[in-house]
């Protein structure tokens, strides 16, 4: 209180060009947003003292106290002793040296690691260059299938040089990658398609179709969806033909996505003021035309916050192939911990899970704000 | 001066004609056997009451709205569901709106070049070119590579006239292109309108503004309630109206200028 009646006795001497002292820089913000009341002074104490106390009892679990190798007995058995008696004091990080190869590229043979290790770059890099805007040009569709056909031919193998390896073998961070990047990248044109025909005035059949297959899938679980896909889908097949399990897992992610954007697209649809679509009409541009230069442009951008909402959503959901049998990231991290002397540190396993999960799903969201903000500035109503 | 424009060549074969013209929203009737001839070179101002009917009249002209009996014939083409008809009439019918309706993430250039490219199939450095020459007679060509949200609502217009300017319509519809602009943009707006109307464009024009459809309209057309109530010259309608409508219409109008 006192220090309040001294700053307001030393405003006038203040050049008046210049906000006053006390209102700007990081004390006025901290005074202003966590000590402006004794209650707010209370919280920010108590909350201060848990986060600090949290934040050094990590510190000492995961770094000052934590286990980076263990010794291995001449068959190659991990001797985890030191890990067991420091339990709770430390983190065993030995477990993650031990098994990452395994987490990222499952079961995938050993020495052809090196394969699944440059389709995993690829993807990246597939992401880092689409997320460019100097490159959304038509040539960026034919990177994306030229990438991903060199990703197919180096998870399969099969041509000379690389030995054939079977999709029952793959596993780990490319499987999650694929399921997800296939599932966005085929389910979100699908997804503008149903959007657009469920607006449709003019096609009744096509706009029912639309209605029945969104409000069916989003309807059921996509735990439900892969369930038909990896169980049910085969006994509706005749004799003898048999669709792959990843093909049939990703089919149906697809499938479900797609459901789920095209709500969020139709949204965007929705929102474009109806006078836009009537200039295009009256300067006589085809429907198409309309859709793709001029609707689209603007209802994808209005969306963009939902869009990224759900894509980062689908990432994580690929996780749920774990129950139909595939080896996807967390399913890997899984079957580390069934190795008898690894049992009992899942929590070091899930949290280096979780920081990969992260590192997509964040990157994902800082990107959609870069590009909202981006493009928000060359659209000014 | 307008007596002389009356009388220079409208003959020829109309280049709009509607016909007991008929439609309902639902189970109301909104154009209630509209029947209209507008003679190529023509200018026709068409006034009257909020919720008339003049607007979806003229939206009916390039088919933004649908009529349900009558028929219409823009420069000799019927207005049926067959669409190659359609693509036919609105390649030829520009038309501006009172909401500008310019494409907000494009550049003006690109508005303007949007159409003739896609639609005219032009090539991009002619169609450029037209656009330019264009913007210029709209008195706006520095404007080119801005977006419309950089834009006063005036110049707005002024692009949007320049747009559709640009597929070298034969017809030209305003549906109250003023109506959404604050006064002093007004003047920059019509006197881009008045310049296209000397250069012999046809024009329906939906408007209040009476001193625009005096210096230009060859004949005003008042309606109300859907139908067409009284039309003729602009000095006898508003100097002589017949009916008491358009009477009360002109009072009104008056009294709030």
């Amino acid at each position: 209180m006192s220090e309040t009646v001294a700053t307001a006795g030393r405003l006038p001497t203040v050049a008046r060009e210049q906000p006053p002292a006390g209102l700007v820089g990081p004390r006025a913000w901290m005074r202003a947003n966590l000590f402006n009341s004794w209650l707010s002074t209370a919280v920010t104490l108590v909350l201060g003292y848990l986060i600090l106390r949290a934040g050094f009892a990590f510190i000492d679990w995961a770094l000052v106290h934590a286990i980076w190798s263990v010794p291995y007995s001449a068959d190659g058995i991990a001797n985890t002793a030191v890990c067991q008696n420091a339990k709770g004091t430390g983190a065993c990080w030995a477990i993650i040296a031990d098994k990452y190869r395994l987490i990222l590229f499952g079961r995938y043979p050993y020495d052809e690691q090196w394969r699944p290790a440059i389709c995993v770059l690829l993807f990246i890099g597939l992401y880092v260059v689409s997320a460019m805007r100097r490159f959304w040009r038509k040539e960026l569709a034919l990177i994306w299938v030229g990438t991903l056909v060199v990703i197919g031919i180096l998870m399969w193998g099969g041509v000379p040089g690389l030995s054939l390896v079977t999709e029952d073998y793959w596993g780990g961070l490319p499987i999650t990658l694929m399921l997800a990047t296939f599932g966005l990248a085929f389910g979100f044109p699908l997804a503008v398609l149903v959007a657009l025909g469920r607006r449709s005035t003019s096609l009744p059949a096509v706009k029912m179709l639309c209605v029945v297959y969104v409000e069916l899938i989003r309807g059921v679980p996509l735990i439900s969806v892969l369930f038909m896909a990896s169980v049910m889908f085969p006994l509706f097949m005749p004799a003898g033909v048999n669709v792959d399990k990843l093909l049939r897992a990703q089919v149906a992610i697809i499938l479900f996505a797609a459901a789920y954007l095209a709500e969020v697209v139709r949204g965007g649809l929705q929102s474009l003021p109806k006078g836009q679509a009537e200039a295009a009409d009256a300067l006589g541009l085809s429907y198409w035309k309309k859709t793709g230069f001029i609707i689209l442009p603007q209802a994808l951008r209005l969306v963009i916050p939902p869009l990224v909402n759900t894509f980062i959503g689908f990432f994580k959901d690929t996780s749920l192939v774990l129950i139909i049998g595939l080896f996807d990231l967390l399913t890997m991290g899984k079957v580390a911990l069934s190795d008898p002397p690894w049992q009992s540190f899942s929590t070091e396993v899930y949290i280096a899970l979780a920081v990969i999960y992260i590192a997509f799903c964040f990157a994902m969201s800082k990107y959609s704000r870069g590009l909202e903000r981006e493009l928000s500035r060359s659209h000014r109503r | 001066m307008m007596s002389q424009a009356e009388t220079m060549g409208l003959d020829g074969p109309p280049a709009i004609t509607l016909d007991k013209v008929n439609k309902w929203y639902g189970a109301m009737h909104v154009l209630r056997d509209v029947s209209m001839t507008v003679a190529a070179k023509e200018r026709v101002v068409v006034c009257g009451p909020s919720g008339s009917g003049k607007s979806t009249m003229i939206r009916c002209i390039n088919r933004l709205e649908t009529h349900q009996q009558g028929r219409i014939v823009v420069d000799g083409t019927e207005l049926t569901d067959d669409l190659r008809a359609l693509d036919t009439i609105r390649r030829e019918v520009g038309m501006v709106f009172q909401s500008f309706n310019l494409f907000p993430h494009l550049t003006i250039l690109e508005n303007c070049t949007l159409a003739p490219i896609w639609v005219r199939k032009m090539p991009k450095a002619e169609a450029e070119e037209l656009a330019m020459s264009y913007l210029s007679r709209v008195k706006i060509p520095e404007q080119a590579k801005k977006y419309p949200g950089q834009l006063s609502g005036g110049q707005q217009q002024r692009v949007a006239i320049a747009r559709a300017l640009c597929m070298k319509p034969k017809i030209m519809l305003f549906d109250e292109p003023t109506s959404a602009l604050d006064p002093e943009m007004i003047k920059e707006v019509l006197d881009t309108m008045i310049e296209l109307a000397e250069d012999g464009m046809t024009m329906v024009c939906v408007t209040h503004e009476m001193g625009f459809a005096r210096r230009v309209a060859h004949r005003v057309v008042f309606m109300d309630r859907g139908e067409i109530v009284e039309s003729g010259p602009p000095t006898r309608m508003f100097e002589d109206p017949q009916t008491d409508r358009l009477k009360l219409f002109l009072s009104q109008i008056l009294r709030g200028h």
